[in-house]
């Protein structure tokens, strides 16, 4: 009998073989189908959403198979507290972005149908992975659809963008490959046990020092690139903006949550001691990235590159909660990965809109777009407004806890970062300024058409998680806690034997 | 009593959920769900304020908010005196606005859509009054801001109106920076943001950190009460439809950071730094006003340069610990200056959308209503002696200055009412008694307005007169009915009060100011070209405002900007890309020629294995 865990993750996947002997003449199948595959995911994922119990940090619906047993590896997934939240938000916004599609996308439907689902199962597939060779199968797997989407469905300069987005991301994991069998190498010689399972080696306390702050560095590179943590997001703007609108929405809102997860459940747990000593460079890089994006956002002329650069920001903002070690700053850092899923993705959402019916995604050409399309600004407000942190939406949430979190460790750090919450207002009031008020510029946005009932079927969902998240957090942050709070603990206590060693 | 308080605010969420969702079908009707909505929670506001007045107080957690660890927020209501009192005024206020701009607005193509805004100001605003620690009131600060940015920008099509709300949020962001902070702060200290938790353990704060987070704290009140540095963008805010810059802008809004420091005033007190720095900020505020508020050609303007100048007397009374003072003015302030901007509102109304006092004169005959509850609430700004409101609640913050002995503050503070009433008489005088002076075209069609607008004029003119004389009179005692119903928060000073060298005061500078305008103004005619006219560079530096915006652009917009696009350009397509693109450059060479050597499938694993391997190895040969 394959297990919940095992089925979320594979029915997409599933769906996309079925498909595959669908001819391609059929789109109207394979959107269909494509979508029912991603919704069926969806409905399971949410059986372990409410199967899921937030009072105890253990994994859950774990299920381990003996997969290569003379190396220690074996197919072992199950989600915590804060793997369940990413599942959670993976399959909700994978229908979003296929529904997104529907006539974005009207070449080789059958091929992208496809390769979103592989994508998603690839996703998934990171987020549940109890094993570190699965884990890397999945984070690399997951490069070829996400390739592919850039690379044929893309913009103009989509070579230039895939290829970069692939070189970047190969140079990060292939020292978090070297990193991984270094740490299987260390584990098995200390403990005479040879795994690549993640728990075994979570509870194994490895020694501080040289080799234990390389592998950090190793994974924290592939991590860092994957946030993108300044310097290394430039992969970013160029992958955005040459990606289809469903790939935007799937990069900004689960992909780059990779990285953040990865810090979460292998920087952190595996190696304290480094990362606590880092600590104070994540920050550096965390706070440049909030501020440095904000300012690069505003004189962004294209849509796209600014929610682009925005990513930059909100992500250092993840980055900066993270790394504080307080209840309060990962509390803060998962949320806000939630929330920065539904509001960019929101923002992707809507700019694929706009530019489906003008095919441009310059400022410029917009303008005065409230008096033609009401109800499309009015959401499109809303959205921003969550992206730049108003209260009662759900980025206040998660900035306000991080920042709290960033407080304790010092005032000076928190200040610094406070500053980006003002940028965010400069430059998402502006561009949305220039975009919607005013007087209608060019006669081709005079004939606008305002929200189709599908597109107002994409972006409600969304929506409603925007608020809730805001009013009501508890019912995300409940899930959570028992496992932040023991990943503290854990990262807590093993620093602290390391060092009375 | 804890339905009732919910009622105060869902009512008006109620109708701007109403008319934002229905807005299409509302129409020109959206009033009538907007304006009983304010009604019915004024209503409500009246019964907990009865039973407030017989000595009960709530205070409830709605639901667990925020909880992080050993964070925690509930979203909580707390309902003592002040509250009560802010209720009161902000629904009472709110529901004549709401009345008012069903005829002001009347035609309008987002008259649905100005109701709903307005609306869910007035949910914000009584949810901030209601707010029972500083999370949830940090919400709807911002909520109201939000509000505020939505109206001053509600004629969005034109560039002034969106570019005003723009400034107004941003720079409300840069004082929520510090109350934020402030907000992380105060937890961080003391583990709680309830407000009864914190007052009763501000004694655990060192004086120097409790000095820290009031002045955060305060820099969040500059923001959003528009006080020096951060007061520019209030007159932009006149932007805005008349009735939103009477509410939001004049009576309720921006009196939210008195309100705050008012109520967080244990805090403040264990700082005594904090204290004298909102008592400094205030009086210069007051004054620096003031004399921008003297040439100011737009009639909006001249209000709004007043109304921040008044917001800075109320900070000047909060600062030298006269809180019920400074509320006392807070309320009445909220009517005198409601009144004249609807007054204003008429004006421009009357005339086809002219704003231009020099355009203006002589409309006394054409709108007498008008002309009578303005000049009605001109008397309460300019604190005529005896007459209004107005004079008794100035006449407490002066004698709060006179009494602590702060005769500085207390000599600014006249100056500063002598410069209100020159600027108030000016008004009155260009806009209705001096000869006319606008075309001919227009002076035809000078009309007074309906009865909708007219009688939340006379209501706000009968409030003006009869407040003072009913809770501001001092007793033998020198407190005031006012200040006796908010004792349970504020403790009662008694003893001092200025009697009569402060009357006397009181009647020179009124006397000064009104001569000074009558000497420029109402003898002889007026030459429009006159009336603002940079003659002088002090005329200039006025006219300016003292150059702030200017300075601003200069030493902050245009240097941010100039940085984000090195940024951009040099740093991130320049040097970053520069050196991403170069590795990406030689990759691909580096693996073109393996691949002459090698041309099994497995190539991606064992390139990156082996780059991964070069560096370590690389690493270890180094050390």
């Amino acid at each position: 009998m394959i297990g919940l865990v095992s089925l979320v993750v594979f029915l997409p996947a599933a769906g996309a073989l079925a498909l595959a002997f669908v001819p391609r003449r059929a789109e109207g199948v394979q959107r269909w189908g494509a979508l029912g595959a991603a919704l069926l995911a969806f409905v399971a994922s949410l059986a372990l959403w409410f199967g899921f119990d937030g009072a105890t940090a253990d994994y859950q619906f774990e299920e381990i198979v003996g997969w290569m047993p003379t190396f220690g590896i074996s197919y072992h997934v199950g989600v915590d507290g804060i793997s369940i939240l990413l599942v959670l938000l993976t399959t909700f916004l994978s229908p979003i972005a296929l529904g997104s599609a529907w006539r974005a996308i009207e070449e080789r439907t059958k091929e992208f149908v496809i390769a979103m689902l592989v994508l998603e199962t690839g996703m998934l597939g990171v987020f549940v992975s109890l094993d570190l060779f699965l884990f890397f199968v999945f984070w690399e797997a997951m490069l070829v659809p996400m390739y592919f989407i850039i690379g044929v469905w893309g913009g103009a300069q989509r070579i230039y963008a895939a290829i970069k987005f692939v070189l970047y991301t190969m140079v990060g994991s292939a020292l978090m490959l070297v990193a991984i069998l270094a740490l299987y190498y260390q584990h098995g010689a200390s403990t005479g046990t040879f795994t690549f399972d993640v728990p075994t080696i979570a509870r194994w306390v490895m020694p501080p020092g040289t080799a234990q702050m390389l592998m950090f560095l190793a994974f924290a590179l592939a991590f860092a690139i994957k946030v993108p943590l300044f310097p290394f997001h430039t992969w970013l703007p160029d992958a955005h903006v040459e990606a289809p609108t469903a790939g935007s929405v799937i990069l900004a809102g689960v992909l780059l949550k990779m990285g953040t997860y990865g810090f979460l459940r292998f920087c952190l747990p595996l190696f304290p001691d480094a990362s606590v000593s880092a600590a104070g460079l994540v920050f550096a890089l965390a706070i440049v990235g909030i501020v440095y994006g904000a300012w690069v956002s505003t004189v962004q002329p294209d849509l796209k590159k600014l929610v682009a650069y925005s990513s930059v920001s909100h992500l250092g903002f993840v980055m900066l909660g993270l790394f504080t070690f307080t209840p309060q700053g990962l509390a803060g850092g998962v949320i806000q990965m939630i929330n920065h899923g539904l509001s960019t993705g929101a923002l992707f959402l809507m700019v694929g809109m706009i530019y489906e019916r003008r095919h441009t995604r310059l400022i410029d050409d917009f303008g005065g777009l409230w008096q033609v399309i009401p109800a499309f600004s009015a959401l499109f407000l809303i959205v921003s407004l969550s992206s730049l942190g108003l209260p009662g939406l759900n980025g206040f949430v998660g900035e306000f806890l991080i920042l709290v979190g960033a407080f304790q460790v010092s005032g000076w750090l928190a200040a610094i970062a406070t500053t980006g919450i003002i940028f965010a207002a400069v430059y998402l009031l502006w561009m949305y300024q220039r975009v919607v008020f005013g007087e209608v510029r060019h006669e081709a946005n005079r004939g606008l058409v305002d929200l189709t009932p599908r597109e107002w079927a994409v972006l409600v969902p969304v929506l409603v998680f925007i608020v809730w998240i805001g009013v009501y957090p508890t019912t995300f942050t409940g899930k959570t806690q028992a496992s932040i709070d023991a990943l503290i603990a854990q990262v807590q206590s093993k620093a602290s034997v390391a060092l009375a060693r | 009593m804890s339905t009732s308080v919910w009622l105060i605010p869902a009512f008006p969420l109620a109708g701007a959920l109403l008319n934002m969702v229905f807005g299409r079908f509302t129409g020109h009707r959206a009033h009538w769900i907007a304006v009983p909505a304010v009604g019915a929670s004024f209503v409500t506001a009246c019964t907990v304020f009865a039973r407030v007045a017989r000595g009960e107080t709530f205070t409830g957690p709605l639901f667990s908010w925020i909880v992080a660890g050993d964070f925690e927020a509930p979203a909580t209501v707390h309902v003592d005196a002040l509250s009560a009192v802010m209720l009161l005024a902000v629904t009472g206020v709110g529901f004549l606005i709401h009345l008012y701009s069903a005829g002001y607005m009347h035609g309008d193509p987002g008259f649905a859509r100005y109701f709903a805004y307005l609306n869910l100001f007035l949910f914000s605003m009584t949810m901030l009054v209601l707010a029972g620690n500083f999370l949830v009131l940090y919400v709807f600060w911002e909520a109201v801001g939000l509000c505020s940015y939505l109206l001053i920008g509600f004629w969005y099509t034109r560039k002034s109106a969106s570019d005003a709300g723009k400034k107004a949020f941003i720079v409300n962001r840069v004082g929520d920076f510090g109350f934020g902070l402030g907000v992380m702060w105060l937890w961080t200290a003391l583990g709680t943001l309830e407000y009864r938790e914190v007052f009763a353990s501000v004694g655990n704060l060192a004086p120097p950190t409790a000095t820290a987070i009031a002045l955060l704290l305060f820099m969040g009140a500059c923001g959003k009460s528009a006080q020096l540095p951060l007061h520019t963008w209030l007159p932009d805010a006149m932007e805005g439809p008349t009735p939103v810059s009477a509410l939001i802008h004049a009576a309720t809004m921006v009196t939210a950071g008195v309100y705050m420091v008012a109520r967080s005033h244990a805090l403040f007190e264990r700082s005594g730094t904090a204290l004298e720095v909102v008592a400094w900020v205030g009086v210069a505020t007051a004054v620096f006003a003031a004399t921008v508020g003297l040439i100011q050609p737009d009639i909006k303007r001249v209000l709004a340069y007043s109304t921040v100048s008044q917001l800075g007397y109320m900070f000047a009374a909060v600062g030298l610990g006269a809180y019920a003072a400074g509320i006392f003015h807070l309320v009445t302030h909220a009517f005198f200056k409601a009144l004249l901007f609807l007054g204003a509102g008429s004006v421009i109304h009357g005339m086809q959308g002219e704003q231009d006092l020099r355009k203006m004169g002589g409309l006394a005959p054409r709108m007498m209503t008008t002309t009578i509850t303005m000049t009605i609430g001109g008397i309460g700004l300019a604190g005529v002696p005896w007459i209004t409101a107005g004079f008794f609640s100035k006449e407490e913050i002066l004698s709060a200055a006179l009494g602590g002995r702060r005769y500085v503050i207390l000599a600014l503070l006249l100056l500063g009412a002598a410069l209100t009433t020159f600027y108030t008489f000016r008004l009155l005088f260009l806009a209705f008694f001096t000869d006319p002076r606008m075309s001919r075209e227009v002076a035809r069609h000078v009309h007074e307005s309906p009865a909708v607008m007219t009688v939340p004029l006379v209501a706000l003119a009968v409030l003006t007169l009869v407040t003072g004389w009913v809770v501001g009179i001092p007793s033998d005692k020198g407190t005031t009915v006012f200040a006796r119903f908010l004792a349970p928060v504020f403790p009662v000073h008694e003893g001092h009060h200025g009697g009569a060298l402060l009357l006397v005061l009181s009647f020179l500078v009124v006397g000064i100011g009104i001569a000074a305008a009558v000497s420029l103004y109402k003898l002889g005619p007026v030459r429009a070209d006159a009336v603002s006219q940079p003659r002088t560079p002090l005329h200039a530096l006025l006219l300016n405002a003292w150059y702030f915006d200017k300075l601003y652009d200069r030493v902050i917009v245009r240097p941010l900007y100039a940085l984000s696009v090195f940024s951009a350009q040099a740093i991130d397509l320049g040097v970053i890309d520069g050196i991403v693109n170069g590795l990406g450059r030689a990759v691909v060479a580096w693996a073109g020629a393996f691949r002459h050597l090698q041309t099994g499938y497995i190539v991606n694993y064992a390139l990156t294995m082996l780059a991964g391997a070069v560096v370590i190895v690389g690493f270890l040969l180094a050390r």
